[in-house]
């Protein structure tokens, strides 16, 4: 697969920023995280990267660095990258989500402003698969695409200060979940009782990755109980499927 | 341990941050003022990463309960020791049962404690800087205690030194952002010729500055950000993210500030003066 055009662009001392085109697009999304695997590749200590949509921000955290040669070093990592392919392992993760009014206090609303029953709402949220476009505004935070039009709804006049950690929520063209308690001005439909940030697990906090995909599942409050339960004692498992196999 | 007695406005541990998770969305936290951490750190002779205490404004009521050395670095906030007064930059000797205090904040906006060999609390995601939910809580409180490792006859290299303070520039150096190019002449005139002040909405998170230059209605597909990046709102506020500040966002970064003067911002309170300069 030939690679999209890059630019790359000085961000600070220490850090680049590196944009494909301005889309959100898998195939943008494929190609970014073919050329991170190609740069890890290159094993060179002390870099770290973050993916959001379209772009890719590489920070250099043990010095300042040159803004040149570090231009050239990724370009000739792109060319790299088009020659040797790896294999990616991606994941389908399937949220359980409790759709009661005591979690999704707008979803009532929400219903009426779309002009779609409850039950259809719940059926359209949990029937698509939400692209992981990437993790950032909170740890674990998750920036999903794929919202299907029907379910595309303004954000709220007014933020709420406080939303619950678990919440699920609808804002234009997004849909996500809200790691922690947090103020917030997205629709909130459900609750899910799965931890997506852990800082307890030092190897993996978040056990999502970007371009991992998700579903998620209604379930009911005495499903979200048990899995709540399960996930303080942590026996509770995220139900996963390898995409690419 | 080190006991809080009274927290003062916002006490935190700190080290020089927590790096490796950006990817995950974990900000960097850290101290705010790099500069002045790694001066106390290196007169105790220590690793520059050492954990110290980040005092904000008005300082804490503190107790050891063994003994150690300690130096204080960065804002100029009047303390005692037992009720002697002592100075920034001299390393102190401290002995069981001592109790340290802070009163009037005369130049700057955040002091540092820090201690032989570092505080010791648990590290989380490797860093023992205060960030929550990564660490249980936020900052510290009434009867929190912090551990430490003793330390007796230890004879400092140097015990005290003058400095003259990075803090008190009023000029930020800033570099082009990512989004620079869609500042108009009208806009970068006023960016670069006018003062500002820093508003009431100053935290470990951001800056806000009171002063709005001409807005904008670009949109952008959300993005990596960083500390000192500077983000224009549509209605033209200036937004500049610091050490506790989101990994991502979505308005544009129009300019991002050197590493230097993140140091120098972190020492502005509500109401003080800045202007910037590009490099």
């Amino acid at each position: 697969m030939k690679s999209y055009p890059i630019s790359i662009k000085p961000f600070g001392e220490r850090a680049v920023l590196v944009e494909w085109p301005d889309k959100v697009s898998e195939s943008i999304l494929a190609d970014i995280l073919d050329f991170m695997d190609a740069f890890k590749e290159l094993e060179i200590p002390g870099w770290e990267m973050s993916v959001a949509y379209n772009s890719l921000t590489m920070v250099y955290n043990q010095d300042h660095i040159d803004f040149e040669e570090t231009k050239n070093m990724i370009l000739e990592c792109q060319e790299k990258q088009a020659k040797s392919k790896m294999e990616r392992v991606q994941h389908l993760w399937t949220l359980p989500v409790c759709y009661d009014l005591e979690f999704g206090m707008d979803i009532e609303e929400v219903s009426n402003t779309l002009d779609i029953s409850v039950e259809e709402l719940i059926k359209q949220h949990t029937s698509h698969q939400y692209v992981v476009y990437g993790i950032g505004f909170l740890p674990g935070f998750m920036y999903l695409g794929g919202l299907p039009p029907t379910l595309e709804i303004p954000r709220r006049s007014e933020p709420r200060l406080k939303v619950q950690k678990g919440s699920v929520g609808l804002a234009s063209k997004q849909t996500g979940i809200y790691p922690q308690d947090s103020p917030g001005g997205w629709n909130i439909i459900g609750n899910c009782p799965v931890d997506l940030f852990d800082p307890s697990k030092e190897n993996e906090p978040c056990f999502v990755k970007v371009g991992d995909k998700i579903q998620f599942e209604s379930i009911s409050k005495a499903e979200y109980e048990l899995h709540k339960i399960e996930g303080e004692v942590g026996i509770y498992e995220p139900e996963k499927v390898v995409l690419n196999a | 341990m080190l006991k809080v007695l009274k927290p003062g406005l916002y006490l935190t541990v700190q080290d020089l941050g927590r790096f490796g998770h950006r990817d995950v969305g974990v900000p960097i936290a850290g101290a705010m003022d790099v500069e002045s951490v790694k001066k106390g750190n290196l007169l105790l002779e220590n690793d520059e990463n050492d954990a110290v205490l980040e005092i904000t404004m008005t300082g804490p009521t503190l107790q050891f309960d063994t003994d150690t050395y300690i130096s204080l670095s960065g804002a100029h906030i009047v303390a005692t020791l037992n009720n002697e007064p002592i100075d920034n930059y001299s390393v102190i000797k401290i002995g069981k049962g001592d109790i340290l205090s802070y009163g009037r904040l005369e130049k700057g906006f955040r002091g540092y404690l820090a201690i032989k060999g570092g505080f010791q609390s648990k590290k989380v995601l490797d860093s023992r800087s205060q960030f929550y939910p990564v660490t249980k809580s936020a900052r510290l409180k009434d009867g929190d205690e912090i551990p430490y490792n003793k330390t007796e006859n230890y004879k400092p290299k140097i015990s005290e030194v003058k400095i003259e303070e990075h803090f008190e520039e009023k000029t930020l150096k800033v570099y082009k952002g990512p989004e620079f190019s869609l500042l108009s002449d009208g806009q970068l005139t006023e960016i670069f010729a006018k003062t500002y002040t820093v508003s009431k909405e100053n935290n470990r998170m951001a800056y806000q500055l009171s002063e709005l230059i001409a807005g904008h209605s670009h949109s952008m597909l959300t993005s990596g950000t960083l500390p000192g990046t500077i983000q224009l709102t549509p209605a033209g506020r200036m937004i500049i993210l610091m050490k506790d500040g989101q990994t991502t966002g979505g308005y544009p970064r129009i300019l991002q500030l050197s590493e230097e003067s993140i140091s120098v911002l972190a020492q502005k309170k509500y109401g003080d003066e800045l202007k910037f300069k590009l490099v």
